[in-house]
């Protein structure tokens, strides 16, 4: 096990090389004082452009560039993002929480509903319940992320009026600047529970829920497919048919033997729910107004926020790289074959 | 009286009959949810076909295309050579959505006059779908000619080449595929500039990794082949073997996977377009009419839906669109059962 964990480290410094490779050749698109503008703070900084040029080197080879450009990363320097104002690590950092707990919230009902319907289709085969997921999944599947958020902005937003879009209400957004909120995990409902204040708890919540189902939406379609038809592979296999024989009840034949197994290409998958995640993350938080990563991030694309971008772009490569590394480590641990391959 | 020589039923059984009867078409044909991919997919390329003729042209493109307004609806006559100009190369003003009116505020089809309502500035909804459907074809097909054909190169060089080429160019495509791809294009577009144009480098850029692999695999398939063995003990050699022998026979699959993928390029391309990084202000683009929409969500006080038709249509034709895709897509994948790495 050791090993097999060891040889998938090896490939994290390899992709983070790639990465940053690709990022520092792209851009050598743009000209020397274009790339200089990553760094400059305010406006009085403009006629210091050749003196920037010359400190981070922006214009010798690519790969002395890319060196510096190392460098200033190792001490935590990615520029700076005229988006929001500060430098783009503190940028990541503050922001981080914000998004991951969008995403935590929406992936509680990608691996809940679509293990729990792709299992009871499976279990149905080619009855009601079968088709109705199987359509259901094709249509989830089929709606666009934009597309989705727009109409249920239409329809809970201007015709229900339910949910808000944004983080919070505008009240209570002032509140919690001005009546000593402590910030313990920048998860804000978690946070506003710590601090005893239910009603921001619940405000929060509140303006979770389009964003949640937008972003929930495709990726539960995915899972579901695949559980589905990965359980039915399993249900055909001999150990089911053997457990059956040797009397088992159904229900621990079917938990037990059957869907254990069938929930490997299910973990498999779950690398690519994340880059379907960070993906809908940009523009379900664009849609949704919701101050987090994504939503910087397309910003800083409209305002050729260099730095940003790239910052956000470097941040999205080593965590899909992390959650593969964790999928592969995770994947071993169930499933031992692959540990002694 | 002979019977046995004269097998008739094979006389009646020509190429057509034989491959309708096949058994991967009979699956595909039994398939409900295909037939209903595959109609909404004609129905979209007729619809990208027909546009110039069922939708009023702008001024500006009825100028290009050498007409007066007067004259203007000589253009659905097929003697007119602009009928056929307009169908098979229009000029760039016709991609641009023309503008009922300067209107900030969408106008419904009633007031406006027009099919389908307008966007906010006054930009025919109705005109924009229907090129649009052009705009959706033209990114799907030139990004995976432009993405296979990189594929190609990196995935059979790799392939056949074999070694450290192989691992060098197969871990570069895994760097590729590590980055979300919405992130990577979005990167790319920036650097490039707005365009059309950069748009589907972008996606291009971010779409061939896949191909790649699947090349790769086919090549390394074929290439254990005792026909290769064949051709080499022949004296044929490296690139003569590859595109002589390999290619033609590893392309079929990789194809059909590939063009079943304009669905999820076009719908990378609205997501582009959505946030503002597609093409210009104006041009026949789904993404962008559905980022018309989001300043349209609340209607004026006690009217809650009067903009309903901002974001239902375009939102209506994408789906649609997708749909259909991905529901040939499934077929063809439990006919074929070539399994996509992406």
């Amino acid at each position: 096990m050791f090993t097999f964990i060891l040889r998938r480290l090896t490939m994290l410094p390899l992709v983070f090389f790639g990465v940053t490779v690709i990022i520092v050749l792209l851009m050598q698109l743009l000209t020397p004082s274009q790339r200089a503008a990553a760094y400059i703070r305010s406006e009085n900084q403009a006629n210091q452009i050749p003196e920037i040029i010359r400190q981070y080197r922006l214009d010798s080879p690519w790969y002395i560039q890319y060196g510096a450009w190392l460098g200033r990363l190792a001490d935590g320097d990615l520029g700076y993002s005229r988006t929001t104002n500060e430098p783009v690590l503190t940028t990541l950092i503050k922001r981080f929480p914000t998004t991951a707990e969008l995403a935590f919230f929406a992936i509680l009902p990608v691996i809940g509903v679509g293990v729990w319907l792709g299992t009871a289709a499976a279990l149905n085969r080619d009855g009601p319940i079968d088709q109705a997921v199987r359509v259901l999944s094709i249509f989830g599947w089929s709606i666009p992320t934009f597309v989705l958020g727009i109409w249920l902005l239409v329809i809970f937003y201007g015709l229900l009026g339910w949910f808000e879009p944004g983080r919070l209400s505008t009240q209570y957004n002032i509140d919690i600047v001005t009546s000593g909120f402590q910030r313990f995990t920048g998860f804000m409902v978690l946070d506003a529970v710590l601090n005893g204040r239910f009603d921001i708890a619940l405000d929060a919540a509140r303006h979770l829920v389009l964003p949640v189902i937008t972003l929930a939406t495709v990726q539960s379609a995915q899972i579901m497919r695949v559980m589905r038809s990965s359980l039915l592979d399993a249900l055909s296999e001999d150990y089911v048919r053997t457990a059956r024989a040797k009397g088992l009840a159904q229900h621990i034949v079917n938990n037990k033997h059957a869907r254990r197994n069938a929930l490997i290409p299910v973990i498999t998958l779950s690398g690519f729910v994340l880059i379907g995640l960070i993906n809908g993350v940009v523009i379900t938080e664009t849609i949704f107004n919701y101050p987090g990563l994504g939503q910087w991030a397309a910003q800083a694309a409209l305002n050729l926020d260099y730095a940003s971008v790239l910052g956000f772009a470097i941040f999205t490569g080593i965590a899909v790289v992390t959650a593969n590394l964790l999928v592969d480590v995770l994947y071993g641990v169930v499933d031992p074959r692959i540990r002694y391959d | 009286m002979d019977v046995a020589l004269e097998p008739k039923f094979l006389h009646r059984r020509t190429r057509l009959g034989r491959w309708w009867e096949s058994k991967s078409v009979r699956r595909f044909r039994r398939n409900p949810l295909a037939i209903v991919g595959l109609f909404i997919v004609v129905a979209f390329v007729v619809i990208a076909t027909i546009a110039p003729l069922i939708t009023p042209l702008g001024r500006n493109c009825v100028r290009d295309l050498g007409l007066t307004p007067a004259t203007a609806t000589s253009v659905r006559n097929p003697t007119n050579p602009a009928f056929w100009q307009v169908l098979f190369s229009p000029p760039g003003s016709c991609y641009k959505m023309p503008r009922v009116g300067f209107s900030p505020i969408p106008q419904p089809a009633a007031t406006s006059g027009t099919v389908l309502g307008t966007t906010s500035q006054g930009y025919d909804i109705y005109y924009g779908l229907m090129w649009g459907a052009r705009t959706a074809f033209r990114i799907g097909v030139i990004v995976v000619g432009i993405g296979l054909t990189i594929g190609l190169i990196v995935g059979a060089t790799a392939a056949y080449v074999g070694g450290w080429v192989d691992n060098v160019l197969m871990r570069f495509t895994d760097v590729i595929i590590a980055v979300p791809a919405l992130v990577l294009a979005l990167v790319i577009v920036m650097v490039l500039g707005n365009s059309i144009v950069n748009l589907m480098i972008a996606i291009a850029a971010v779409a061939w990794p896949g191909y790649a692999r699947l090349i790769r695999g086919e090549v390394l398939r074929i290439k254990e082949l005792e026909y290769v063995t064949g051709a080499r003990a022949l004296g044929r050699q490296g690139a003569g073997i590859v595109f002589r022998h390999i290619l033609p026979n590893a392309i079929g699959p990789v194809l059909i996977v590939a063009s079943l993928d304009i669905g999820s390029i076009v719908l990378t391309a609205a997501a582009l377009s959505f946030l503002g990084l597609g093409p210009e202000l104006g041009y026949t683009d789904w993404g962008q009419m559905i980022s018309f929409a989001r300043n349209w969500i609340l209607g004026p006080p006690g009217q809650p839906l009067a903009y309903w038709y901002t974001s239902f249509w375009p939102g209506l034709t994408i789906v649609l669109f997708v749909l259909g895709w991905n529901l040939l897509g499934d077929a063809f994948r439990d006919v074929l059962d070539v399994r996509s790495n992406t």
